[in-house]
């Protein structure tokens, strides 16, 4: 019990960034905007976070300074792809490649550790929180196991996310005008315009909004879980929330679930590191590694599943003269 | 606009801009941006080895530029470049393992030069195959596949492939035999006294491939259907040419370019394979080809250009202590958004000063 209860723990863990991320990359690819810069925004919010929550003490500060710095990358994004009509994958590798480039530079600059930066203390970390009677509980069969296992202990990010973000957003995408607005610029921008919604500035609102919560992403990598920015610490995570998203088929609750699915494999891959299963033999880690790339490209393929994409995805708006 | 502006004074503007900011950044982490400007151009021109390494760079980026440019012409992006050289480099060493205690260097060289072409090809060939007939979106799939061919080559390189009582990931040592002869060994043979540096006879194959490249795009009846598929895919299909077997024909031009890039790396340099031996070269390609607008004289100097930054950036990594090496990921980042995603910056502006100017 205890070991199936600590693989669901870290599965909670490792997918929170993922689920950001991937309702962040909602919010842009909904409104037909590409992204695939969100392993850049991810990286350039885990360097500002951990920066100014080591020079103020405060992860909280960090993670307005994470969310700031995710939303100026957005915004380089939507003028280029919003004001300036310009190629959106384009953009988003250039994002990626210069979020690569300039956090290592900047943090060798401030901090001289080798692109990294220094360590966070306990105060200026996201915690675990303990919920209240989880020790308590703990004796308690199943229930109190659960409660005390899985629920509880984990940061406050990750409580926001799952409570409080993941059922916003889907309530705003769809239930509120705004989101309304998002999904009809996405699929018919020129009926949308017609209709007299300003595409580009729903498109803006929509890529603030995947600033934010990428920002949210980037400062649980480092303020929480490492506790200090290591070069290139991403490292995949970005697209692996894009294959989620995709594999959600750009709905946030089956995003969501894409995300739990990738960090599970990746949980149990730990586990499963050099322990040999009957009648299988030992599994290579990259084996499990693979699943979640090779079942996005399945589900494109239509093989499993369809994955339709929003319709005006990737088109900039031009509005006919 | 007349198109030797386009093709002059467009892409120097952006690289204007780019180093501007990248000018910027070094101001603000405190160096001085013209001495490290110096500093790099030293290191990429000033000297024997340096100009050696700038060369040998440029001999990756050509192939992986001219491999994004195919694609591009026929309207597809493929990203894949670094997951189809890593494939190619598959397809070397084991052939390299299969024939190099049998066959010698003049049937080796050529066998491995096309098995690394069909190994990045047919990696290639499935995310080409997905666009066009399951409609599934090529960026998506290549990125993908990039992350596949990691796992996969990472699990082959540290379980299959491994030098047997190695303690790195890395494949036991080419015979000799299949060693690309290197520039120093070249010009011994005409008597001149070069520097000892990576860069080899792979870099006269990437300009052959550069003028290839040429007289196929704009002077074959294949060339001339890629490009229709590219600028109008309907009008193609109106036209009677199969889209379909175009697109999946570009895409494995575009990955068997893209592994030939693992020649120069794999043959010509490190004799062995060793893991994330691609290191970005294949992402350096969507920048080149951009910068030099998919044209081969324009891939050539955009590609010595990014060579030079990388061996230059190298040099001032080592000279300069306060910078590190991923300066140059920054000037290659901004160069990608100036001259891809910010094409239409500056364009306006120029191409109104040649209207008033007539």
């Amino acid at each position: 019990m205890d070991q199936y209860l600590s693989i669901l723990d870290s599965t909670i863990t490792v997918s929170t960034p993922l689920v950001l991320a991937s309702l962040a990359g909602l919010f842009s690819e909904r409104s037909g905007v590409v992204d695939i810069g969100l392993e850049g925004k991810m990286l350039t919010s885990a360097f500002a976070s951990a920066s100014v929550a080591y020079l103020t003490g405060s992860p909280w500060l960090g993670l307005l300074a994470g969310m700031f710095a995710a939303m100026m990358m957005s915004l380089v994004h939507a003028l280029v792809c919003v004001t300036y009509n310009g190629n959106q994958t384009i953009s988003g590798l250039a994002i990626n490649t210069i979020a690569s480039g300039i956090t290592p530079v900047l943090a060798l600059a401030w901090f001289q550790q080798g692109g990294n930066t220094p360590m966070l203390d306990d105060s200026a970390r996201f915690n675990d929180i303990t919920l209240p009677f989880a020790d308590k509980l703990a004796d308690v069969p199943v229930i109190g196991q659960i409660y005390s296992g899985l629920i509880s202990g984990h940061c406050i990010l990750v409580y926001l996310t799952f409570i409080i973000i993941l059922p916003a957003v889907t309530w705003l995408l769809y239930r509120s005008r705004f989101g309304l607005r998002l999904r009809s610029v996405g699929e018919n921008p020129h009926a949308a315009d017609t209709a007299g919604i300003s595409v580009a500035k729903v498109r803006y609102l929509a890529l603030l909004c995947n600033g934010l919560l990428c920002g949210m992403s980037g400062t649980f990598l480092s303020v929480h879980q490492t506790g200090f920015f290591i070069k290139e610490m991403t490292a995949g995570k970005g697209y692996l929330a894009l294959a989620a998203l995709i594999f959600g088929k750009w709905r946030p609750m089956y995003a969501m679930l894409g995300c739990l699915l990738f960090a599970f494999s990746d949980a149990v891959q730990i586990r499963l590191e050099g322990v040999p299963l009957p009648f299988i033999g030992e599994i290579p880690s990259q084996f499990i590694q693979v699943i979640p790339y090779v079942l996005t490209v399945l589900l494109l393929a239509g093989f499993v599943g369809r994955a339709v994409a929003p319709k005006a995805i990737g088109i900039p708006f031009v509005k006919s003269r | 606009m007349p198109r030797w502006a386009q093709l002059t004074i467009l892409p120097a503007l952006n690289l204007c801009a780019a180093m501007l900011v990248t000018g910027l950044v070094t101001w603000l982490i405190g160096e001085n941006p013209l001495e490290c400007l110096k500093l790099l151009i030293h290191g990429a021109f000033g000297y024997g080895e340096g100009i050696g390494y700038t060369l040998f760079y440029t001999t990756d980026f050509v192939f992986t530029g001219l491999a994004v440019a195919t694609a591009f012409h026929a309207g597809l992006f493929n990203i894949g470049g670094e997951g189809q050289a890593y494939l190619a480099g598959l397809g070397i060493t084991l052939t390299v393992f299969a024939f190099d205690k049998i066959l010698p260097f003049w049937m080796l060289m050529p066998l491995c030069i096309i098995v690394a072409a069909i190994f990045g090809a047919a990696w290639a060939l499935i995310p080409g195959w997905l666009q066009a007939k399951r409609g599934s979106h090529i960026v998506v799939t290549t990125i993908m596949f990039n992350f596949i061919s990691y796992s996969l080559m990472l699990y082959l390189i540290s379980h299959q492939l491994i030098e047997p009582g190695s303690q790195n990931p890395t494949t036991r040592e080419f015979g000799a035999n299949s060693w690309m002869p290197s520039m120093q060994h070249i010009g011994a043979a005409f008597g001149l006294d070069l520097p000892s540096t990576p860069l080899n006879a792979t870099f006269f194959l990437s300009i052959v491939f550069c003028v290839l490249f040429y007289l196929v795009v704009w002077h074959s009846r294949w060339g001339y259907q890629l490009r229709t598929v590219g600028v109008n895919e309907h009008a193609a299909r109106y036209a009677g040419m199969n889209v379909a077997k175009i697109i999946i024909l570009a895409m494995c031009a575009s990955g068997a370019l893209a592994g030939l890039a693992s020649v120069n790396e794999l043959l010509g340099s490190t004799h062995r394979m060793n893991v994330d031996f691609t290191n970005g070269i294949g992402f350096v390609g969507v920048a080149v080809a951009l910068m030099g607008r998919n044209h081969p004289v324009g891939i050539f100097l955009s590609a010595l250009l990014f060579g030079a930054l990388t061996q230059g950036g190298m040099d001032l990594s080592f000279a300069k202590p306060a910078i590190t090496r991923e300066m140059v990921w920054l000037i290659e980042g901004l160069i990608i958004l100036f001259c891809g995603g910010l094409e239409n910056l500056f364009e306006p502006f120029l191409a109104a000063f040649f209207r008033r100017r007539k």
